[in-house]
Order: structure tokens, then C-alpha cells, then sequence
């Protein structure tokens, strides 16, 4: 393409239904100028979701994508990058469709490392539900569902990446948009499964993270290669740091025949060689 | 039954080759000439368990199940109980044992079947390496009269990759056994009426492989995989083939997965399949459910084994129809089809992925361990081109809208990497331009666009296998049709006229077609295995059966046998 794109360029005309003041719009913007700066058809994008607040997004960029059902979109999108190994493929979600319905595909992609890139939107509750705890939930928050406080201790999804075999892992803030463009920009620009949890504050039910632009720092200044390193990383850190903490070179799995041919009309030949198995 | 039609069962302890020797039986017998079907039957144990091969040969195509079995070869008594139901016995019977395996169970001696037992062992023994089955299959290809050139091919093709002194022991022993046979004249040969095929270009193929082939003459290039008896043979025989033409296999995390993973792929462009069993199926629900709404071709081969949940993994049962029809939430009209026999699901998988193809929406093909893990002798399936094919936007349109109304219902779909008609696939109900909309509107229109599509379409003759003529009229669907079809012809002979409608596609039932194949009809009645007469009530609910319509229906996992078809039959006439 030869006209040069802007950030605006790849945003689509849907206006998002997220609430004023969610943190979900800053990702929306980082997203969309870390694509032009890297000058991304919007024709090879593949972005894909599953359900939730966050999970609303790829309508809101104007490439191919395909909003799935709730804690399935990494499987719908590794059926897509095995299948079309040429596009871009993005999956974004909430912290409640990638860590707990879709939990399961969050070990198995990072451990498949596929070439694509994984943004959890992460407000540490159910939006799109009205505010129950998640994964990331501190056990002690209170709401209707566990008056009480879920009582659950909350896991850290980079520490699961890192054991599961992703190949980049990162953390970003979505009220510092710059930086976090830089992340994805680098995260794109990965060969393998690339990691980011943003922290994104949910205005309607956790009001109280407002605060975290207060409590986030810079932590994670030069990428390891070396897991046991990440992992004392991020085990030191309080779950507010921010950057690039773990980088690495690992095999990535494809199907076996890359660019897979999609007429219709492929050799017969090859048909008729396995038909002739069968004769006697 | 025909009158050149026998059968052989083998029975025996994990590791006494049952089922090597039922492999090899048939491949000599096809070399020979005959027509066979071979069904597998195996205990709970993953190896080493007990297993049953049982056989049926002909003159002619055969793919039903028999009423009786003419020999058994029990290679030992190991557990034989648990297959005796699966092998009716009568004084027609001739069950062949080893010596050495002990007393005759008494399960066996209330059959009334003639027993011969022979020093297998011992003549096994004067063979160095010689194996009991291969003596005891020596025995049965002398009563068929088989050459020594058929075994030796046979043996060749079946143990051939385990190297060349089993290759040859194996055969020593073979004609040894016939021999032995020859000499003794235990029991007379056998030649069966009828004159054997010359054909060269007949088909060894189980039920399983033919799915996996129709599909891949559809043009699926793109598999999502999670194990589950009986269908794991679909995924594996595909693999290495889907590689061969430039596609390939992606191993799920679990079935979530599996289905998920194809639908990525079939919106990347790629037609896509996935093979499961009923607890899979069940996993599936919810993304076939997104198939059908965002619009997605997709096929899912269901090989039903007995349910609910884990039910029984390695025997059959069409108890999968009510999930396959009503297993969606929502309104979520999609395509249900059923191969009639092995050699249909070769057919029935090719047209599944062409029509899925066609109309965009999930297809689910009906087989079931009868026919996925039976392997059968069949003259070469031809596949007539059907001519189906994804509609695709491939130039860039101002203002393209991927769930455009059009008369067909169908829309153009736009395929990821073609510039200008990008859009959002959705689950949530949309507009026709792909946007979110919970207006009563969109809705409405988009309802009516997923069923009129299927409806409106002419999907041909292929809805249904009808056969013979008569005012008493069987319906069936999926593995009982060669039973049934047989049943009639069994009837027929007691001039009864009888016609067969096996229905090959459930969904969209073919409402108008079948109640004029029904027109003059006095007696009908449904058949189907399963206990909750499945068929039967969904027929009623469509209002496509007279009132007083019969339903013969029951559970797996025993085959049902023509006879037992016919007996119902002539009762209530
Ligand atoms: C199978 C299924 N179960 C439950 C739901 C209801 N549901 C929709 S979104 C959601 C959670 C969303 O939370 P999260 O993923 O954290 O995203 P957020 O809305 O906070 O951005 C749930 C439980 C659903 N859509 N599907
Ligand atoms: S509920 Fe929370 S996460 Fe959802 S849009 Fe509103 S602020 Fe954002």
C-alpha cells in the first residue's frame, strides 16, 4: 500500500460501548498507532476475541475479525494462524475470558507458541457481568456475588506464561498509552506467542483503580532470556510493574506445509495417490 | 439373507491375533474374489484386552451385519462371554477351538452349535515361530477353497511391515492349517454360489477412512484434533494426507478447542473439519452454535458410540440424533446428514463439506462405530461433482456487508487478506453489515436469512436412499439401512411388497419429499437404534408420519440383524 496510514486510519466507524473513562479506549489507541507505526495491511490483520467488555474490540479496529464466544479466542485464532500463516494474528480479551473460562487455552497456546499476539485487558473483575471477581481479583474485594470476599487468592498470569512456555511476556498500564504502544509494537514484532497483560481500569466497578496510575512503575527494564531470571522478576514485583520482562528465541509450532492452498483446486494427482491405498 | 453370504467370527485373548487374523481372512478373501465386511469388537482394556473380529463374505457388495454365524474360531475361551451376545450361534454353527484351552464354556454349549476342537498348539509347534491363529485361519481358507497365491498376498500386505521371517512363518503356518484341513476332512468345504468378482479396482476401507477421504475430495485442507473412540482413526488417517496436500492437523488442548480452531481456520478460507463422539459433541454445542450464527462452514463428523456421558466408547449406537438436531441453543437451524454404510460415508462426507461449504453454516455428519471401525471390501466409490462451493467477496466493494439479505440467504463471505471488505465476524446477533445489534429488526431478518438459506436450497435425490416398491414402508437412517434394506428383501421373498427410505439428511428434513414417498403408503414403520425412538418423534414432530405410524426401536450396542428386523415386521402385519 502505498499511502501511509495513521493510528486513526485503523480505527473502524463503531463507536465502542464502553463506558466513559474505560481504561479499554487507551488500548484501543496504543493498538491502533503501534500497527501504523509498523505500517500493517489492514487486510492481514486477523484480530480476534472471546466475550466481555474488552473483548468487544477487534469491531473497533478496521481490519478482519472475529468476535467468538467467551474464553475461546485463542483457539479460534491458532485455527486461523495454522490455516493462514500470512496474517497477523491478534487475540485481545478481559481477564475473566482469558484466565478463567479460556484458562485451559491460555497454558496450550503459550506452550504451542504460535506467532501471534495476546493482549488480556486486565480490570481484575467481570465487566461485562457487572463486577464479580476474576482470577485477578484480590480475595478480599467484596461484591454481590461473594459478599464475603471471593476468598481466592488471585494468580499471576505472567508467572503462568513464563511456565507455560510463552516466548515474550510483558505488562502494560493503559493510562500510559505511549508505553504501552512501544510494548506491542515490540510484541508484534516478535517471532512466537507474544504475552501482554495490560492493567485497564474498569471506571464502573472497581472505581478504586483509578489510583493505579499512582502505584505503577517501571520494573522491568531489559528484557531476560533466561526464565529462571523472569521468574524472580516477577515473583519480586507487586503485580504494578511495567515492561518487557522475559524474551526469548523458542521453536515455533506451524503446520508442517506452510501457505496452505486455498482453491479448491489442488492436485489431483495427490488425491488419486491416496485413493489408490485403498485398491486391492 | 443371500444365499452366498457366510460369516466367520474370531475370538480371543489380547494378543492371540484376532484381529490380524480377521485382517488377513479378509484381504484373501478379497484377493480371491469375494466381497466382505469385517466388525470389530473389543473389551474395556486399552491393550492386551480381548478382542472379536466379525466377518461377513459375499458374491456380492455386503455391508450389513448376518443373522447367524456359520464358523467361529475361538483362538482361545478367553472372556468369551462377553462377546457371545454379539455372536448368534445355531446347529448350523460350526465353532472351532484349540484343544488346549480348556473346557467348553458352557455359554456355548447352550447354543446348540457343533464344536470341533483341534491340537492347534501342537501343530503350531511343529512350525518354528508358528502362532495358534495363523494354524486356525489355515483351517478356514481351506473350507473357503482359497489359493495359496491369495494367502500370500494377503499375509504379505498385512504383516508385511513386520518384516519377512513373520511374512514367511506366517504363511507356513497358513498352509499348514490347510493342509491339515485337506487331510482330515473335518468339516466340507464350502464353495459359495455365485460368481466372484473379477474387478480389480474393488476397496479395502473402513467406515472412518471413507469420512476422512470424502472429506478431503471436498477440498478440507485443515483439521482441529482432540482423541476419542471410535473416531481418533478419522484424525489420524487424515494427518499425514492433509500434509500430502499442502494443508495439515492441529492437536487441541480439549474439544473447546477443536471446534474453536476450525472455525478460525474455515473464516482464514480453508474448508475445515473436525471428528468426535458424543461426550465431544457435547463440548462442541457452543461453538457450533457460533458456526451457524457468524456464518462459518464447518463439518463435524460425530462417530456415536453408546451414551450418555461415557456410555460405551468402543460399541455403537445412533443415540446422537437428538443432540445433532436439537443440541444448539437458540433458533440455530445447520445441516445434519448420515452416511448409510462405509461406502456411503465417502459420499455422505464429501456432500456434508460441500453443502456446509455452500451455505456457510455447520454441518454435522451422523456415522457411528458400526461403520467408522468396520472395514468392508466395496466396489470403488465414484463421486460425482456436486458443484458446491463458497460464495466469496474477492474484490473490494464500498460498504461491503458480510450478512447482506440476498434471495438465496446467502452472502458473499470475504476472505481475511482480500483488501476493501474487511468486517468483524460475530456471534452476537448483527446487521447485515456484521455490527452487534439486539434490534428486534436485525434479529428477525437474520433468523430468517440462517433457515431460509438451508430451506430454499435444492439439495437433489441425495436427501434419501429409496429402494424397492410397496405400500408397507420402512424409514431408517444411518447403520441399520443395510440391515433394514436386507430385512425387506428377506420379506419380499414372502411377497410382501416393501419399500426402504433411509433418510441421508435429517436436517433440513425433506418434509415435502418424504411425505409424498409416503403417499400411498399403509404401514409405516421407523426403525433406529437407540432406546428413546429418536427418529421416530422427530418424524412426528415434523408432522411427516401418519398417525398410527409403528416405531421399532432400541438400544445398542448388539448390531440389529435382519432377522430380527423381519420378525418384528411380520408381526405386526
Ligand atoms: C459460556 C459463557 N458463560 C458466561 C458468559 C457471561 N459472560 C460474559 S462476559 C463475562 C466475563 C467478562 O469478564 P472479562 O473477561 O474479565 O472482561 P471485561 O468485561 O471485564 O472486559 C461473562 C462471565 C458468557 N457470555 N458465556
Ligand atoms: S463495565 Fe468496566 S470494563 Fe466494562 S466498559 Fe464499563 S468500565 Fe469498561
Amino acid at each position: 500500500m502505498s499511502i501511509e496510514l495513521k493510528p486513526k486510519d485503523y480505527k473502524s466507524d463503531i463507536k465502542p460501548v464502553w463506558c466513559p473513562g474505560c481504561g479499554h479506549f487507551a488500548i484501543l489507541s496504543a493498538l491502533t498507532k503501534a500497527l501504523a507505526y509498523l505500517k500493517i495491511p489492514k487486510h492481514q490483520i486477523g484480530f480476534v476475541s472471546g466475550i466481555g467488555c474488552s473483548s468487544r474490540i477487534p469491531a473497533y479496529v478496521d481490519s478482519y475479525g472475529f468476535h467468538g464466544i467467551h474464553g475461546r479466542g485463542l483457539a479460534l485464532a491458532s485455527g486461523l494462524k495454522a490455516a493462514r500463516p500470512d496474517l497477523h494474528v491478534i487475540v485481545a480479551g478481559g481477564d475473566g475470558d482469558g484466565f478463567s473460562i479460556g484458562g485451559n487455552h491460555f497454558i496450550h497456546t503459550c506452550r504451542r507458541n504460535m506467532d501471534m499476539l495476546y493482549i488480556v485487558m486486565d480490570n481484575q473483575v467481570y465487566g461485562m457481568t457487572k463486577g464479580q471477581a476474576s482470577p485477578t481479583t484480590d480475595p478480599d474485594w467484596v461484591n454481590k456475588l461473594t459478599p464475603h470476599g471471593s476468598g481466592i487468592r488471585p494468580f499471576e498470569p505472567l508467572a503462568i506464561a513464563l511456565a507455560s512456555g510463552a516466548s515474550f511476556i510483558a505488562r502494560g498500564f493503559s493510562g500510559d498509552p505511549s508505553a504501552m504502544s512501544k510494548i506491542l509494537v515490540e510484541a508484534l514484532q516478535h517471532p512466537g506467542f507474544s504475552f501482554v497483560q495490560v492493567l485497564s481500569p474498569c471506571k464502573t466497578f472497581r472505581p478504586e483503580q483509578m489510583e493505579w496510575k499512582k502505584q505503577v512503575h517501571n520494573a522491568f527494564i531489559e528484557p531476560t532470556d533466561d526464565p529462571a531470571l523472569a521468574a524472580q522478576a516477577i515473583h519480586n514485583d507487586d503485580g504494578m510493574g511495567m515492561g518487557i520482562v522475559f524474551q526469548r528465541d523458542i521453536p515455533i509450532w506451524s503446520l508442517a506445509k506452510k501457505n496452505t492452498n486455498t482453491k479448491q483446486d489442488d492436485s489431483k494427482t495427490s488425491i488419486e495417490k491416496i485413493t489408490s491405498e485403498f485398491e486391492l | 439373507m443371500s444365499s452366498s453370504s457366510f460369516s466367520v467370527a474370531v475370538t480371543g485373548a489380547g494378543g492371540s491375533g484376532a484381529v490380524t487374523t480377521g485382517l488377513i481372512l479378509l484381504e484373501a478373501m478379497a484377493q480371491h474374489g469375494f466381497y466382505g465386511f469385517m466388525l470389530r469388537s473389543s473389551g474395556p482394556q486399552i491393550r492386551g484386552g480381548e478382542s472379536a473380529v466379525m466377518m461377513r463374505f459375499d458374491t456380492g457388495e455386503v455391508l450389513a451385519a448376518n443373522n447367524q454365524f456359520d464358523y467361529l474360531l475361538a483362538l482361545d475361551w478367553f472372556n468369551i462371554e462377553r462377546f457371545i451376545d454379539e455372536i448368534p450361534l445355531d446347529k448350523n454353527s460350526l465353532v472351532i477351538f484349540d484343544l488346549s484351552a480348556g473346557e467348553i464354556p458352557e455359554v456355548l454349549s447352550q447354543s446348540n452349535a457343533q464344536v470341533v476342537g483341534f491340537d492347534l498348539k501342537k501343530m503350531a509347534k511343529s512350525i518354528q515361530g508358528g502362532r495358534v491363529n495363523m494354524i486356525a485361519l489355515g483351517l478356514l481358507a481351506n473350507t473357503f477353497s482359497l489359493s495359496d497365491q491369495s494367502i500370500d498376498r494377503a499375509v504379505n500386505k498385512i504383516l508385511g511391515r513386520k518384516g519377512i521371517k513373520i511374512v514367511e512363518t506366517s504363511i507356513a503356518c497358513v498352509i499348514h492349517g490347510m493342509n491339515e484341513h485337506k487331510k482330515s476332512n473335518l468339516w466340507p468345504v464350502k464353495i459359495p454360489t455365485g460368481n466372484l468378482s473379477t474387478k480389480t479396482t474393488r476397496w479395502s476401507i473402513t467406515g472412518n477412512e471413507a469420512c476422512g477421504l470424502g472429506a478431503l475430495y471436498a477440498g478440507v485442507r485443515f483439521v482441529g484434533a482432540y482423541p476419542i473412540t471410535p473416531a481418533t482413526e478419522i484424525l489420524e488417517w487424515m494427518s499425514p494426507r492433509l500434509e500430502k496436500l499442502g494443508g495439515g492437523l492441529l492437536q487441541a488442548e480439549d474439544e473447546l478447542a477443536s471446534i474453536n480452531m476450525i472455525i478460525g481456520s474455515s473464516f482464514g478460507g480453508i474448508p475445515s473439519l473436525t471428528a468426535t463422539s458424543g461426550p465431544g459433541l457435547s463440548l462442541m454445542l457452543e461453538g457450533i452454535g457460533l458456526a451457524i450464527s457468524s456464518e462459518t462452514p464447518v463439518v463435524v463428523v460425530n462417530v456415536s458410540r453408546g451414551g450418555p456421558s461415557t456410555g460405551i466408547p468402543t460399541k455403537s449406537e445412533q443415540s446422537d440424533l437428538n443432540i445433532a438436531l436439537y443440541g444448539c441453543h437458540g433458533d440455530a437451524p445447520h445441516l445434519v446428514v448420515a452416511p448409510l454404510n462405509i461406502s456411503d460415508a465417502v459420499f455422505t462426507t464429501y456432500w456434508a463439506t460441500c453443502l456446509a461449504e455452500q451455505l456457510q453454516t455447520a454441518a454435522i455428519v451422523l456415522s457411528d462405530q458400526f461403520i467408522g471401525q468396520s472395514r468392508a471390501i466395496i466396489n470403488n466409490p465414484t463421486i460425482e461433482d456436486i458443484k458446491c462451493r463458497r460464495i466469496t467477496a474477492d474484490n473490494a466493494q464500498e460498504n461491503y456487508q458480510r450478512y447482506k439479505i440476498l434471495d438465496s440467504g446467502v452472502s458473499p463471505m470475504s476472505i481475511p487478506g482480500t483488501p476493501g471488505c474487511m468486517y468483524t465476524a460475530d456471534g452476537l446477533e448483527h446487521n447485515p453489515k456484521g455490527t452487534p445489534s439486539s434490534m428486534s429488526i436485525d434479529h428477525l431478518t437474520q433468523l430468517e436469512k440462517r433457515n431460509n438459506k438451508l430451506l430454499k436450497f435444492d439439495y437433489g435425490e441425495q436427501w434419501s436412499d429409496i429402494s424397492g416398491k410397496g405400500d408397507i414402508i420402512l424409514i431408517t437412517w444411518g447403520s441399520s439401512s443395510a440391515m433394514v434394506k436386507e430385512a425387506a428383501q428377506q420379506l419380499k421373498k414372502q411377497s410382501y411388497s416393501i419399500k426402504t427410505i433411509a433418510i441421508r439428511l435429517l436436517m433440513p428434513l425433506q418434509v415435502d419429499l418424504l411425505s409424498a414417498a409416503l403417499k400411498d403408503a399403509k404401514k409405516v414403520i421407523v426403525i433406529e437404534q437407540n432406546q428413546g425412538k429418536q427418529l421416530f418423534h422427530y418424524l412426528h414432530s415434523q408432522n411427516s408420519l401418519p398417525i398410527d405410524a409403528y416405531s421399532f426401536a432400541r438400544s445398542g450396542p448388539l448390531p440389529f440383524r435382519p432377522d430380527e428386523i423381519a420378525n418384528y415386521i411380520e408381526v405386526i402385519l
